[in-house]
């Protein structure tokens, strides 16, 4: 065909130009650069596959031999037999409710101050970037805060400070940031309309906050709530430094009080404790335990994620 | 034609004073709330200088004076407290936590930003955060039940031992892979859709929209990903006190093959059980020093890395 009118011109370089475009093989640098992109996101899941495959299959000889002398068993790391994860399960719940009990008010509160008081002040800039520079301390820095001021704070009052409440002190120093900057977030999104609405009424602040913000930030506060228990629960260096036991923890049926102001472990501290000894079958105890709290972990997280999505509120 | 109007007066838009008070005290508290995250940063400093200063003028007494700072090796329980040993055991975790962690936590991210389709984004996202949660013990035992057996020995022939530092990179560098990931992707995801289209508008091919237009554009918040990463790297403690080997103390080594200490888990092997060290104050107080040393070095980089994010998110 000859070129010799504008239509057919136009014609030819179109077909030629979509031609070079979809032909296989033009764009090889592109294909190969994808390619090496999607390996490396399909090498990182690859890892998490590995890692709980081989964790499952380690445990399994615990988990389907024993599985009530190993969930009911005590903290025990010179007899693998009668090694178990009962008393670590105790510790991180004890741990988690002094979490919920004084970092999640703690953490909502500093959030609604800066979200609804501070606004922009200088104050609320430097709260900020003071929360940012907390969230990024590094765990075991919060053990030494729990040892240097809980621990000795508890020696002076119950001649034992190494218990399971500096634990839970030291852990809610470690999540009060992110529980102050997911709260933050869902403060945020809560819609000025529905503040304006309560205050054009004449409620006060406070009655604003209470009955109007943070209802509808609640979903979004409980979710950030979670993931910082996730944490906690997940956190082995800062109740370690506090003196989390790592041998043989004896605990009979004491009262609450005995167990709040005596030696405590917790389930990291636990599997750090199984995964030092040798031999084989501290193997299998180990990796049981770990998936009993990763278990534990990501249900936490899970629901976290679930929360999220259900209650996800378009304004 | 007389319209009756009620007068209102200030005084009584005031509302009652029990109101008032409560308003006042509710406010009161929110406040202290703040407060307490500067308490808490205080405490943080004030301990670790405090206990750090106590520890440094003691071990200016004993005979060698602060010189054993600088002998070659870390075995507190004898008196020699080379604090170069640790930052150089540091150091080498945390190199190869980068090798293995930025490849594959930026590839993911350019991936899942510049590549995948929304559907496959919802999917990984949230494994990944799954991958960000496991605690950071389970990591260190599979550095020792899986990594270190199965990779580490048979990879390299000089590894023999049932610790390694390089066993123990590896696993904190799986735990980098997420953050780098999801820091690195918000970066990117962060550059205007206008850029990329005025890319494609000129034949841009997608590879090179990605890394000429994209990803320049993106750098501060990349380069924000990757210091954080370092600093969770640096902090990391229970992977390295589990997979690294040398709890009591550690030679001075700058063989990965080999076990070896870290800042880290020098402070988690001083720290736990109370038997161990306890009643030697010296031994016991070099931690706070330790602690003192990590914690300028992770602010150090977690300030600089708050700033490059600050920067991408005024620059759109």
């Amino acid at each position: 065909m000859a070129l010799s009118t504008p239509a057919s011109i136009g014609g030819a370089t179109a077909r030629s130009y979509t031609e070079g475009l979809t032909r296989k093989g033009s764009d090889v640098r592109g294909r190969v650069v994808e390619g090496a992109l999607i390996s490396t996101l399909a090498f990182s899941l690859l890892i998490l596959l590995v890692l709980l495959v081989d964790l499952v299959r380690r445990a399994w000889p615990v988990l389907s031999d024993r599985p009530g002398a190993f969930l009911g068993g005590g903290l025990n790391s010179s007899d693998a037999s009668r090694a178990g994860v009962w008393q670590g399960m105790r510790g991180t719940v004890t741990l988690a409710i002094i979490v919920v009990l004084v970092a999640v008010p703690l953490g909502i509160a500093c959030a609604v101050y800066l979200e609804e008081y501070a606004g922009r002040s200088r104050f609320a800039k430097w709260t900020r970037i003071n929360v940012r520079n907390l969230a990024g301390v590094p765990s075991i820095v919060y053990g030494l805060l729990g040892l240097a001021i809980f621990v000795k704070a508890l020696d002076g009052i119950n001649g034992n400070g190494r218990t399971v409440i500096a634990g839970g002190l030291a852990l809610s120093a470690l999540v009060l940031p992110i529980v102050i900057i997911t709260a933050s977030e869902a403060l945020r999104a809560v819609p000025r309309g529905i503040r304006e609405g309560a205050l054009g009424v004449g409620a006060t602040q406070w009655e604003t906050i209470r009955s109007h913000v943070l209802p509808s930030a609640a979903p979004g506060i409980l979710t950030g709530t979670m993931l910082s228990l996730a944490r906690a629960a997940g956190e082995a260096a800062p109740v370690l430094l506090v003196g989390a036991i790592t041998g043989l923890l004896r605990t009979g049926d004491q009262g609450v009080i005995d167990q709040l102001s005596g030696p405590f472990t917790a389930m990291p501290v636990v599997i750090f404790a199984y995964a030092r000894q040798p031999g084989d079958d501290f193997r299998e105890i180990t990796a049981a335990a770990s998936i009993v709290l990763l278990v534990l972990v990501l249900a936490m997280n899970g629901f976290a994620i679930w929360l999220r999505n259900r209650y996800e509120r378009k304004w | 034609m007389a319209v009756n109007l009620t007068r209102v007066d200030q005084l009584d838009l005031r509302t009652r004073p029990a109101r008032r008070r409560r308003d006042r005290i509710a406010r009161w508290m929110f406040r202290s709330a703040a407060f307490t995250t500067f308490l808490v940063t205080l405490l943080i400093i004030g301990t670790l200088v405090f206990d750090a200063w106590d520890y440094l003028s003691a071990l200016a007494d004993t005979e060698d004076g602060l010189g054993s700072l600088f002998d070659i090796g870390w075995f507190p329980r004898r008196g020699i407290f080379d604090i170069g040993t640790l930052v150089v055991g540091t150091l080498i975790v945390t190199s190869i936590a980068m090798l293995v962690a930025v490849p594959l936590g930026l590839g993911a991210a350019i991936y899942l930003s510049e590549y995948a389709n929304p559907r496959l984004r919802r999917l990984v996202k949230p494994i990944i955060e799954i991958l960000a949660g496991i605690p950071s013990v389970v990591l260190g035992y599979f550095a020792i039940s899986f990594i270190n057996p199965n990779l580490v020995t048979k990879l390299f022939s000089g590894a023999h031992g049932a610790f390694t530092l390089a066993a123990a990179g590896i696993a904190v560098g799986v735990m980098t892979i997420p953050i780098i990931a999801s820091v690195a992707e918000d970066a990117l995801r962060a550059v205007p859709m206008a850029l990329r289209e005025a890319s494609f508008g000129l034949g841009g091919k997608r590879s090179q929209t990605t890394f000429r237009v994209v990803f320049p554009a993106a750098i501060s918040g990349i380069v924000a990903a990757l210091i954080l990463g370092i600093s969770r790297a640096i902090g990391e403690t229970m992977v390295v006190a589990i997979a690294a080997g040398a709890t009591g103390g550690g030679l001075f080594s700058l063989d990965p093959l080999q076990p070896g200490q870290t800042m880290t888990a020098a402070m988690a092997a001083l720290g736990f059980g109370s038997d161990q060290v306890a009643g030697d104050d010296l031994t016991f107080q070099s931690l706070y020093f330790i602690g003192l040393l990590l914690f300028f070095m992770t602010f150090a980089l977690n300030f600089a890395s708050d700033r490059l994010v600050a920067r991408v998110r005024e620059e759109y």
